[in-house]
């Protein structure tokens, strides 16, 4: 910064020399304020700085109270003295000057005076008051301008009480014949509306004729009031909810004059408010809400993905969609438009769709899901804001199973931006209150470093006033809780609260009783529920609170119950013996717990040298050495005395869930746990859900990922090793990650313990249940081969194992023994833009066993996307016939394949095809390649086009469209870079093919 | 524009903290930055666009749409250039009361008043007719200033916070 100063200094006299001479002479004042900022800009120290702005101030003063200065003068000292007070020094002297300049200066003079009035004083300044005749003469003028100027004062700051005064005035202009005027009147009367309700309740009508002004200007200054009337009080004004979508519905389809228009878009800001007033209206109203699906999607289909405001527009319609009554089809599309914000690279964009899923995860936790990995890579984001609003997020998808991963996650976060209060506050608080909604439900499964963690965090950090508040937040917390019932409350948790009462309890103490707290721990070791271990952190409590007399007595009597009653625990016994000598000797108390020693941490000697002498006198004695606890059982194992393993499971599948807890890490090993209890309650909505869980299952399957397996599975990959996971548990999932996959492990395992318990498939990484179908839907695409394969592997097994209670994976291993072979069919219904050309059916399937079959499937009619669904009915040999359903979600992409044409030939087959469309993209920029290289590169990877030929800034590119047997049909495209984007043209025989192709070149140039 | 109360050191330290925070965040993160204690709580955002050696910086509540405000942001900084054919630093320096005046076409006590750059033009001209006429002679200062732009300009060592919430150079951090 210090050279740029330089630089500028050096530049400046010349610069300002320039000035002076233009002005030549003729223009003291103005001089007299180059002047000022050439000072300000030569400065070199701040304390320069208050010398200069002192003199400056001076010579303001002077010159003010001078009566031969002109208003001409005023208007350019009033500017300086603006200046000044940029810089933070005060020119009160100069306030009743630019008032007086706004009073009697001409039109021009006039508005420096109101700026500087309006800079320089707050809505209490008696000086207002003196405002209020000129403002009054002023709305009354002839002189547009001065008008607007005076309006402009009025809305920005004006003395609540003298409203009334000016009233009428400012109402009066609302039938104004000009437009400005009449939409400033507006404004300035919401402002009122702002701080002073109550004295423009009787113009309510009037807004509603604004509203229906015939100036589009006018009306949008309106909805600012509505805007805020519809979000304190929906009720009254639901009969505008027609208006509203009409005007809505005239805004999107561009009935408004072209000069609304910014960047092609109609209104955008106009758009966002209505959607704004609309959520409002339309929230938890669902005839409200069904008048305006219409016009909802027709924004969002308007609102092409090409500009920053039609994302904005977007962005509001989402939000909207999601606040009103559902409907599932909105609902969907909205959720796809989630999808593109998170996925998109466009930083602001991500942050928008980080915060639209924070919003809508609160309705749906399991819209997150398709998103795992992108909420993944944006906790690690270099942006601090993102990294906030990802654990925003995660904290909304907080249940009792994910609570430990995501705790950890915010307390790490915590520990690298201590530098910032607001975001210690702001997560401090989440992690505080997702401790106490799920302490209370995890509980007693939670890791031991986690309330460890948690009291650390209570504890570290400077005592500023962040800190306190936390601190005395969470002792108010618990203090409700325990006036509550306790009985339920897990025992770690329990410790937890009687720590942080025993350290902060002394924050609150102003306020209550100081028996108080006492009493209820003294209630807490009353309770029979309530463990050892929890009775001693009790009494610690205790004892760093027994300092008033009240709170003596209660400890006193406490103590004698615990020694007398002859309680047989010897630490119970020395605690409360601790706690009986402290609170009898107030002097020993003070010494021991100083009362402003709590905030400093007592340093602990960890290497014991104070017992130094004693060991060595111990030794002398002839005492063994002394041996870690590690170090004796190396010894034991090297002995053989005694095999402290647990002797080796025989049957395989323990082999596995050993191995998954392994890979795991450790915390979801306690959450298996309190999975399988409510197993059987999963198994049956395992059946029911197949059909929806499917998109996601097939990334998340098993393994936790399975989408690095689709992709391993485009080269040809030996069909036996696909299913293996679940057919041969002898080689576990855990033990044959795929290599090269290695980085992303982590982030994987990191999302199956983030994202478990948000729907139930994830429990078919822990648990095995009965009655279950594996269904494993493979997309498999083969290069090599001429015709696509679509393969559908279905390897699965039924067994016929009862067992209803498996709190362990050892039981579940029962399952996998007892194995029935069965009969199978499959039946696939097919689209009408699907043909499946050939197919084997299914056979009987033993045990251990598989059954592929495969289908090639094609591409009847071109179009975006197409569902597969199918039904697979199975028997067991004694049992009923079953089925279960799948699904498959088959993309235009997976029909295209490259078409190898010479430069020539595409030019005879370019004049032959009919259909054609035409659209420009955007260009994907990469460092080394050029941009067009580049796009079509991306196009390549994506679509599998062949790319025929580049010359210069266009490039030509051929694909075929599987559509039976034999070649398929092609469609072709020509490009071409204009300014920055690609200009697109396609052609093809096929009537929906172009447009079906353009679809997806955009959506794979948007991921890019 | 204040348009809330407060006094004048809460004023300062806002500028101050402001342009700490936003001066030092990188190019590839995002325009937006949520509420601290200062600008009011957590409901408050301050959305930003940095051109050149300029910052300008928006304090919205919530019932502003972050990606519109994004583009008002962009509407103000191509009308202050059309209104100063080729806006640069200096022209925001030493016309601050224009400057005021162009935002506060735009946003009139803290609400969006117009958001067609054309319209604002408009109405800014209509004002400085009346300023020519009244003024004469003194649209020399202009001139030079317009000489001064053509020069190579080394970059201001000040930034200049115009927005919803200040329209104030702030002090230096250099300055010790």
């Amino acid at each position: 910064m210090s050279d740029v100063v330089e630089k500028t200094l050096s530049a400046l006299p010349s610069l300002l020399s320039l000035d002076s001479q233009a002005g030549a002479g003729k223009l003291s004042p103005s001089s007299k304020l180059g002047n000022l900022i050439k000072g300000i800009t030569e400065l070199t120290s701040k304390h320069e700085e208050e010398t200069l702005i002192k003199k400056e101030l001076e010579s303001i003063k002077e010159q003010v109270a001078s009566p031969n200065t002109t208003m001409r003068q005023m208007k350019e000292i009033m500017v300086r003295a603006i200046y000044c007070e940029m810089l933070g020094y005060q020119a009160s002297f100069s306030y009743i000057h630019a008032i007086k300049l706004a009073q009697q200066g001409s039109v021009l003079e006039k508005r420096v005076g109101y700026l500087a009035v309006s800079l320089f004083l707050n809505e209490t300044d008696e000086f207002l008051l003196l405002l209020v005749n000129t403002v009054l003469k002023d709305l009354q003028s002839t002189n547009l301008i001065e008008v607007c100027m005076a309006l402009t004062v009025v809305s920005q700051m004006f003395p609540k009480d003298m409203i009334p005064a000016i009233l009428p005035v400012v109402e009066e202009k609302l039938t104004h014949p000009k437009e400005i005027i009449r939409r400033k009147a507006v404004l300035a009367l919401y402002k009122f509306y702002l701080i002073a309700p109550n004295q423009v309740q009787h113009i309510h009508s009037k807004f509603r004729k604004a509203l229906c002004d015939k100036d589009p200007g006018v009306m949008t200054a309106s909805l600012h009031i509505y805007l805020q009337l519809i979000k304190e009080n929906p009720e009254s004004y639901k009969d505008l909810t027609g208006s509203m979508v009409t005007i809505l519905r005239q805004v999107v389809g561009g009935k408004l004059p072209l000069d609304f228009n910014y960047h092609s878009v109609p209104a955008p800001w106009l758009q966002i408010q209505l959607l704004r007033i609309l959520a409002y209206l339309g929230k938890e109203d669902q005839g409200t809400s069904e008048m305006m699906y219409d016009v909802l999607e027709e924004s969002l289909r308007r609102a092409e993905m090409n500009h920053n405001i039609t994302y904005a527009i977007l962005f509001e319609c989402v939000k909207t969609i999601y606040t009103v009554h559902p409907k599932s089809q909105l609902l969907e599309k909205a959720a796809e438009c989630i999808g593109n914000f998170v996925l998109s690279p466009k930083i602001n964009l991500k942050y928008l769709g980080l915060k639209a899923l924070t919003y809508v995860v609160q309705q749906d936790a399991n819209l997150a899901l398709p998103h795992q990995m992108t909420i993944i890579e944006c906790l690690d984001h270099s942006d601090v804001i993102i990294k906030r609003e990802t654990l925003e997020l995660l904290f909304r998808i907080t249940n009792a199973q994910n609570v430990t991963v995501i705790v950890e996650k915010m307390l790490e976060f915590l520990r690298l931006t201590c530098d910032d209060y607001s975001t210690i506050d702001l997560v401090g608080k989440v992690a505080e209150l997702t401790m106490n909604s799920v302490f209370s439900l995890g509980g007693d499964v939670m890791q031991p470093d986690i309330p460890n963690n948690f009291l650390r965090l209570l504890a570290e950090g400077v005592d500023n006033v962040e800190d306190r508040q936390l601190r005395l937040f969470a002792v108010d917390s618990y203090v409700s809780l325990l006036q509550g019932e306790t009985a339920k409350l897990p025992q770690r948790f329990l410790q937890v609260i009687s720590w942080v009462l025993g350290e902060y309890s002394y924050l609150r103490e102003e306020e209550s009783d100081p028996g108080s707290v006492m009493r209820l721990l003294a209630r807490l070791l009353d309770q029979r529920h309530t463990s050892t271990e929890t009775r001693s952190w009790v009494l610690g409590a205790m004892t760093k609170l027994c300092s008033s007399p009240v709170s003596v007595a209660l400890a006193r009597d406490v103590c004698e119950r615990y020694l007398y009653s002859g309680s047989l625990n010897t630490v119970l016994r020395q605690k409360a013996q601790e706690l009986m000598i402290l609170s009898q000797d107030t002097k020993l108390r003070a010494r021991v717990l100083p009362a402003e020693g709590r905030l400093e941490s007592p340093e602990v000697d960890s290497s014991l040298s104070f017992l130094d002498g004693y060991v060595s006198d111990a030794l002398a004695a002839g005492a063994a050495p002394y041996k870690s606890p590690h170090q004796r059982q190396e010894d034991l194992v090297q002995e053989k005395a005694l095999s402290l393993e647990p002797y080796g499971l025989s049957l395989p599948v323990s082999l596995s869930s050993c191995s998954i807890t392994d890979r795991r890490s450790p915390t979801l090993l306690s959450m298996s746990s309190g999975l399988s209890g409510n197993s059987t309650e999963l198994s049956h909505q395992e059946g029911s859900t197949t059909l929806k869980l499917e998109g996601v299952k097939r990334v998340w399957g098993k393994d936790g990922y399975l989408a690095q397996q689709q992709s391993a599975g485009e080269t040809p990959t030996p069909l036996v090793e696909l299913p293996s996971p679940l057919l041969s548990p002898q080689s576990p999932p855990s033990q044959k990650p795929s290599s090269g996959l290695e980085p992303d492990q982590e982030k994987r395992q990191l999302a199956s313990s983030l994202f478990v318990g948000l729907g139930s498939h994830n429990s078919v990484c822990l648990v095995r249940l009965p009655s279950t179908v594996w269904l494993f839907i493979k997309n498999c695409q083969s290069a090599n081969q001429s015709n696509v394969v679509k393969s559908l592997f279905k390897p699965f097994y039924i067994n016929s194992c009862q067992s209803k209670n498996h709190g362990s994976f050892v039981k579940v291993s029962g399952i996998f023994a007892a194995r029935k072979s069965c009969q199978t069919d499959d039946s696939c219904c097919f689209p009408p833009q699907i043909s499946c050309i050939s197919g084997s059916p299914l056979k009987e399937v033993k045990g251990h066993s598989v059954s592929v079959c495969l289908h090639t499937v094609v591409m009847k009619r071109a179009s975006v996307q197409v569902e597969l669904a199918g039904l697979l009915s199975y028997q067991r040999p004694l049992g009923q016939p079953q089925a279960a359903q799948f699904s498959l979600s088959l993309s235009l992409k997976h029909f295209l394949r490259p078409l190898t044409v010479s430069t020539g030939d595409y030019g005879k087959m370019w004049l032959s095809f009919s259909h054609d469309l035409k659209q420009n993209l955007r260009l994907v920029t990469t460092e080394h390649q050029e941009p067009l290289t580049a796009t079509l590169d991306a196009l390549k990877g994506k679509l599998h086009l062949h790319v025929v030929d580049i010359i210069g800034s266009e490039g030509i590119v051929a694909c075929r469209l599987l559509q039976g047997p034999g070649q398929g049909q092609p469609c072709l495209l020509h490009c071409r870079v204009h300014a920055d984007s690609l200009a697109v043209w396609l052609r093809s025989p096929v009537p929906e093919l172009p447009d079906s192709l353009l679809y997806h070149c955009q959506k794979a140039l948007t991921e890019t | 524009m204040w348009t809330l109360e407060r006094n004048e050191d809460t004023e300062q330290q806002i500028i101050r903290e402001t342009f700490h925070l936003v001066s030092k965040r990188d190019e590839n993160v995002c325009n937006f930055l949520e509420g601290g204690m200062l600008i009011g709580g957590s409901e408050n955002r301050l959305i930003y666009r940095h051109y050149a050696t300029l910052y300008f910086v928006f304090c919205v509540d919530s019932s502003e749409s972050e990606l519109g405000i994004l583009d008002l942001i962009q509407v103000f900084v191509e009308t202050l250039d059309k209104c100063f054919e080729n806006v640069c630093e200096l022209d925001l320096i030493f016309h601050v009361d224009k400057v005021h005046n162009i935002l506060a076409e735009m946003v009139m006590g803290g609400m969006v008043l117009e958001t067609n750059m054309n319209e604002i033009i408009i109405q800014v001209d209509a004002q400085n007719k009346m300023e020519k006429s009244e003024a004469g002679i003194a649209g020399a200062p202009a001139r030079a200033v317009s000489a001064v732009k053509n020069m190579n300009l080394p970059e201001m060592p000040r930034n200049i916070n115009i927005g919803d919430i200040s329209i104030k150079v702030p002090n230096l951090p250099s300055f010790k």
